[in-house]
């Protein structure tokens, strides 16, 4: 099952690559993961997504907690949550095509944020299926050049907070 | 304030935490704490002739006293060098801190001479590292590394200082913090209320309970306390390798080794138990056998300090996370003020009976002719003429298995291996570690031919410091425990594991100042064993050829369940 997994970080040299490694030493495979500065300049978080089962979660955020560096674990998809994903997508958009990549970002509520002559750069903001979604309904008439996904971002829904 | 420079508050730091030996060997990038170090004397550097083996040393000593081990070491090869013993304390929660030099800030990155990424590398087997960026953060730096390593599941935790932030020449204010606090370290250490109490109701309803203690167990201390409970419980206990010791090995409540190489009737307890209570262990695969068909009827209670133990392997009925001494000791209390005995005693009777049944196995049971020492006898002769009170520090291999089936530990701390990551080469440079810190003890090496050279320049060490060890090397001429499997697995192909340039171990030891025998006669082992034992201030290295077909048994089936096990050769449990 893929769950996102919330982290709070000293932002300290080597931090990430004690959680990144954490990952790939115990054999879990990430998906996705974002990090960047808080409002709080001596932390960092990050998201990632992960494939995993009850069991292998426990885990997860057991080993992530024993991390030095690690202050704060959260499943955030164990309860309502938002979560967005951004992908920047550059397609051919020549002749008829042109018009029809438009109409498809419109309905997907992408945003047409480049432009030559040939291409469409669309950047589209959404959950992770709406982003494949598009993605594939690009690729049925148009030529897909080159995809910059964000991954996954997200937070708890209602009063729920992670803090230090 | 008092001004220092950051290799002199590097020094200072140590003194101030209250260390007294450091394991080390200089170089390019650590040249400026040598210095320090030479100007103040209270501090004794043990220099070793090998990285791996300083850090081994601290190991040792580490294991023996409870202390932290500290080791000092150059960039570049001396850091890479001390992995493998790094490795070793990560994965049986030794306390370490291993401080490293590193090139110049300004050269990091570059491939500078002597460069090497220390806190990558040593990443996945330190329990934290620091890379020093300002010398100011040095003093609090080394009060974070000692509190780290020693508190909660300890570890091991790697400093590495950039040779410009330790210039002589540059002056800072120098504080020893007196303590810390870091937000996102806080080990629990007292138990859930409500987890003991079910725990101990589990255990007193239980009419087959065990209690399984591990490595964890000599950490926090608490033999005393499962003593008391296993006596007035009246519950049977057994060990893993990393555990023996915490519960007297002699008493008559101890059922012995368990796992892969354990004894008949510790691994039959196991698997025949309705309560298992661990304490301080993680279920390791080499004590759970086939975790499919484990202990088809036991509920579990697991005490461990560090959450992800829990539950890793087995799935645990119980947890509860906290030092296992304050864990015992709110139980015990509980059993003191309500009077609680166990609730079916006879079924605890019939319990004991069935233990019985599977002692009279005897599965440690073996034969001895005139012809060949068996390695067997040699660990028993060892015993008996140091009445069971002696540190034993041991290599890995069969003499390992051996060590610890036939040398019954009645204290913790006294049996020094390693357990988790397998280490041949362990056993010398742990032994001298452990000899630093109790001259007045009687410190054993268990080596083999194969684990003793992978070490064997220690011997210069041991000289140059007069670390009077004796050295017990069962030497088959193989590689014992691969030959093992070999004749089990591989139908007796000894693919590369026979030895047939083994030195005269007697004449190196000689060649290296000590003292060399080499025993061959069982006739004559016991005298030589006395003998040795009676040179105190020596370091003696005994060569004892022993019988080269021997294997440790009993040995747990692949793939099967606790009870299914090899007793010998050609019988099955």
């Amino acid at each position: 099952m893929r769950r996102i997994i919330s982290v709070l970080l000293e932002n300290q040299p080597g931090a990430l690559s004690r959680v990144v490694g954490l990952f790939s030493q115990r054999g879990y495979n990430i998906e996705t993961l974002t990090v960047a500065p808080t409002e709080d300049k001596t932390l960092s978080r990050l998201t990632i997504t992960v494939n995993a089962d009850e069991y292998v979660l426990e885990q997860i955020e057991k080993q992530l907690h024993k991390l030095i560096d690690v202050l704060k674990v959260s499943n955030i998809t164990e309860s309502a949550h938002v979560e967005r994903e951004l992908a920047l997508i550059k397609v051919k958009a020549q002749g008829e095509n042109r018009e029809e990549v438009k109409r498809l970002a419109d309905i997907f509520r992408g945003q047409i944020v480049d432009v030559t002559q040939k291409l469409y750069t669309v950047q589209l903001i959404g959950t992770s299926d709406k982003l494949d979604a598009c993605i594939a309904a690009l690729a049925d008439f148009t030529k897909v050049v080159e995809i910059s996904r964000s991954g996954v971002v997200g937070l708890a829904r209602g009063e729920k907070a992670m803090k230090a | 304030m008092e001004k220092l420079s950051g290799a002199s508050m590097v020094v200072r730091s140590l003194i101030d935490e209250g260390v007294k030996h450091i394991f080390g060997y200089p170089g390019g990038s650590v040249l400026d704490i040598y210095d320090a170090l030479h100007e103040k004397s209270n501090i004794e550097h043990i220099l070793v002739r090998h990285e791996q083996a300083a850090v081994h040393m601290a190991d040792g000593y580490a294991r023996a006293t409870g202390e932290v081990g500290v080791v000092l070491v150059t960039s570049g090869p001396g850091a890479t060098n001390t992995i493998t013993g790094i490795a070793t304390a990560y994965m049986d929660s030794i306390p370490l801190v291993v401080i490293s030099g590193q090139v110049p800030s300004s050269l990091i990155g570059n491939d500078a001479f002597q460069e090497c990424d220390m806190i990558g590398i040593s990443r996945p087997v330190v329990k934290h590292s620091f890379l020093v960026t300002d010398p100011r953060d040095i003093p609090a730096i080394l009060k974070k590394a000692f509190y780290i390593a020693s508190s909660g599941r300890p570890g091991p935790v790697v400093i590495d200082i950039p040779k410009d932030c330790m210039n002589p020449a540059v002056l800072y204010d120098y504080q020893y913090p007196e303590d810390i606090s870091m937000r996102s370290y806080n080990p629990t250490t007292s138990g859930h209320k409500g987890q003991i109490r079910r725990g101990l109701q589990a255990l007193l309803n239980a009419k087959k309970p065990v209690l399984y203690v591990g490595g964890g167990a000599v950490i926090s201390g608490c033999d005393a306390q499962i003593l008391a409970l296993s006596e007035k419980l009246q519950i049977p206990v057994v060990s893993t390798l990393m555990g023996l010791g915490a519960f007297p090995g002699t008493h008559k409540n101890s059922v012995g080794m368990l796992g892969m190489h354990g004894c008949y009737e510790a691994n039959m307890t196991m698997h025949n138990s309705d309560l298992i209570f661990g304490i301080g262990v993680r279920f390791d695969d080499r004590t759970t056998n086939n975790v499919e068909k484990y202990c088809p009827n036991a509920k579990i209670l697991h005490i461990d300090i560090d959450p992800s133990s829990i539950s890793k392997t087995i799935r645990v009925d119980i947890p509860i996370v906290g030092s296992a001494e304050k864990i015992l000791d709110d139980m015990l209390a509980q059993i003191e003020a309500n009077d609680y005995t166990i609730n079916d005693p006879a079924a605890n009777d019939q319990w004991w009976s069935d233990i019985a049944t599977w002692r009279a196995v005897d599965s440690l049971k073996y034969s001895t002719n005139d012809k060949k020492i068996k390695p067997q006898q040699v660990i028993e002769a060892v015993h008996k003429l140091t009445n069971g009170d002696a540190y034993v520090a041991s290599d890995v291999g069969q003499h390992q298995m051996f060590a610890a089936l036939y040398y019954p530990f009645n204290k913790p701390r006294r049996w020094i291996n390693s357990g988790g990551l397998g280490t041949m080469g362990f056993g010398l440079p742990a032994a001298l570690g452990v000899k630093l810190a109790m001259p007045e003890e009687t410190v054993i090496c268990v080596t083999g031919d194969g684990s003793i050279q992978m070490n064997i320049q220690e011997l210069s060490t041991a000289l140059q410091y007069d670390i009077p060890v004796i050295i017990i090397n069962l030497n088959n001429h193989f590689l014992g425990m691969v030959k093992q499997w070999q004749d089990m697995i591989y139908a007796g192909r000894h693919s590369q594991s026979y030895m047939d340039s083994v030195p005269d171990f007697a004449k190196i030891s000689e060649a290296y100042g000590h003292i060399g025998m080499t025993i061959s006669n069982p006739a004559e082992l016991e005298e030589g064993l006395q003998k040795a034992l009676s040179m105190k201030d020596r370091l003696v290295f005994m060569d004892i050829h022993v019988d080269e077909t021997e294997h440790v048994h009993p040995m747990q089936i692949r793939g099967g369940a606790m009870n299914e096990m090899w007793l010998s050769k050609t019988e099955k449990s």
